[in-house]
């Protein structure tokens, strides 16, 4: 029994996992290569939700919509990048956090303004309904199965990108030092913009892909906009690969804290303290755990070298 | 005379109170290895930047041979054949010595749009990234992290990695600095057989290396330019023995 609620929350943590892993994906780039932070990439990912939402009352398609919505992502990421962004490299980053902090809430009352008050909701199609018995006798979604194969495929194509070809030589020498690449002749600037919009179109698709398991609806992005700070902060700032190991290691400590905390400190005090305090602690863990990196490797597990 | 390759006509760059750069005229010919010394603060790195295109003059114009880049951003520069290092060593530390000059050769034909190629086999950037180790004697280094090559050695890479760029200028902020004598020697040497295909705009406290390297030179104290000569010119020039070589220094 415990197993299969094992089985079933490791699952679960990878889902989470993955999820961050593509918001964390874009960020990391853009504070890594630019030195920028965007607090409006947790915009990003609800304007993909919202995209994938509306899409879907136009075609009815679900598949349709959630391919449509990339673009979309895409597209709206470039204009932010274009018309906001580029103006705020050379500035500190107060002014950055306060510009996209900005962003922020223009997006949030823009999506009540074009999706209405009420949240939406992203009903998934019969195809991707069912339930999948992985051990028999105990059925687990099948999209969420699907969330994971996305995200595993997703990192492994952005792993990919960035460590064989000549694009991502470039991605990870401006990650490195700027100011050479610069020099040597690369528009940095030209670099980043395409980076960008690869990074919103990831939060995109991670916005999309949540939003049949959540409510669409104004400031979904803030939380998971956290949660991909962390992600950030314990992978090294600027590194995919930090980027993943942290985005699983806090989507699975997440779900297990959340699902066992309360058993685990019911062994030490009364059951009664133990559910009250368990939920509260396990909703600390990944904080414990960044204050813990930042305390051991304030540069993270997997810093790029060279800075 | 020979063509001149690069000239700033009174550049002036002030940060708050300081004046930087204050009216600075400087030209580089074909063929020439010109040399920009002065005491610490004289503003020679400030100059090199507003050279190099990281920073734009407040007043002031830059031509890199016939045309006006005053405008223009460092990537931009260098792909009308300017050439750079850095005063701290700006290799990429966690790539290999061969792709640190491989990214380079790709930078200078970037617009090849062939974003997909694979990077690490690619023949079109291998082979002249192995050419250009070969000849600055990193071959035997090429496959060694970048962060784990002596000091020496990443300085070479550097240059090996501007090289890689074929500039017709080369802009080089203290190539010698925090080398001991026999690096510094083996620089000195390197960069004697530049000459024939980048003019040399370096930036240098190593005075040995300087009067040994330059065909002339420009001395600036406090964001002026108070000397620009031939090395002897330099060393007979009275104010510059006051301001900054001193008696012995320059012997």
């Amino acid at each position: 029994m415990t197993a299969l609620l094992l089985i079933e929350q490791t699952l679960n943590g990878l889902q989470l996992g993955v999820m961050l892993f593509l918001m964390a994906a874009g960020l990391t780039l853009v504070f890594g290569i630019m030195n920028m932070i965007n607090l409006a990439h947790g915009s990003l990912y609800m304007v993909g939700a919202y995209c994938a939402a509306l899409f879907l009352e136009w075609t009815g398609s679900f598949v349709l919509a959630a391919l449509l919505a990339l673009p979309a992502t895409l597209l709206v990421g470039l204009v932010v990048e274009i018309v906001v962004l580029r103006t705020l490299y050379e500035r500190d980053h107060l002014d950055q956090v306060l510009a996209t902090f900005g962003l922020i809430l223009f997006f949030n009352e823009a999506v009540h303004l074009v999706g209405g008050a009420e949240a939406l909701y992203l009903d998934l199609p019969t195809f991707l309904k069912g339930q999948v018995e992985i051990i028999p006798g105990s059925p687990y979604p099948l999209y969420r199965l699907v969330v994971i194969a996305v995200g595993l495929a997703v990192a492994l194509g952005l792993y990919l990108l960035v460590t064989r070809t000549r694009t991502g030589m470039l991605i990870r020498a401006g990650a490195s030092n700027r100011a050479m690449l610069s020099a040597l002749g690369v528009n940095v600037r030209l670099l980043f913009t395409a980076v960008f919009g690869l990074g919103a179109m990831l939060a995109g698709l991670g916005g999309v892909m949540a939003g049949p398991t959540v409510s669409v609806q104004s400031g979904m992005g803030e939380n998971v906009l956290i949660l991909a700070f962390v992600v950030i902060v314990i992978g090294g700032i600027g590194s995919i690969r930090g980027a993943f190991v942290a985005a699983l290691l806090i989507g699975l400590i997440d779900t297990m804290g959340r699902a066992f905390m309360a058993d685990i400190m019911g062994l030490v005090m009364s059951h009664a303290a133990a559910q009250t305090a368990g939920p509260t602690v396990a909703s600390m863990l990944i904080y414990l755990l960044m204050a813990g990196v930042l305390f051991f490797r304030p540069q993270g597990l997997f810093p790029p070298r060279g800075r | 005379m020979s063509e001149i390759l690069l000239r700033a006509e009174g550049i002036t760059k002030r940060y708050g109170g300081i004046l930087a750069c204050d009216g600075v005229n400087i030209e580089l010919r074909a063929g020439e290895t010109h040399a920009v010394i002065g005491p610490n603060g004289a503003g020679k790195t400030t100059l090199l930047a507003q050279l190099g295109g990281e920073i734009t003059p407040d007043v002031g114009r830059i031509h890199l041979g016939e045309r006006d880049v005053t405008g223009l951003r460092a990537p931009e520069r260098a792909a009308l054949g300017l050439g750079r290092s850095f005063q701290i060593t700006s290799v990429f530390r966690e790539f290999t010595a061969l792709q640190n000059v491989a990214l380079a050769v790709q930078a200078h034909d970037g617009h090849s749009f062939r974003f997909w190629r694979k990077a690490r086999t690619d023949a079109a950037l291998v082979e002249p990234a192995r050419a250009m180790l070969d000849r600055l004697g990193l071959a035997g280094r090429a496959a060694v992290p970048a962060a784990l090559l002596s000091h020496g050695e990443q300085r070479q890479l550097e240059l090996a990695m501007a090289l890689a760029t074929k500039p017709r200028v080369l802009l080089l902020d203290e190539p010698m600095a925090g080398m001991g004598a026999s690096d510094s020697e083996r620089m000195t040497r390197l960069l004697t057989t530049l000459k024939r295909e980048s003019a040399l705009l370096l930036v240098e406290h190593d005075m040995d290396a300087v009067f040994a390297l330059a065909d002339r030179i420009t001395v600036m104290t406090y964001g002026r330019v108070i000397a620009t000569g031939t090395p002897a010119e330099i060393r007979a020039n009275q104010t510059v023995r006051d301001a900054y070589l001193g008696t012995d220094e320059a012997a």
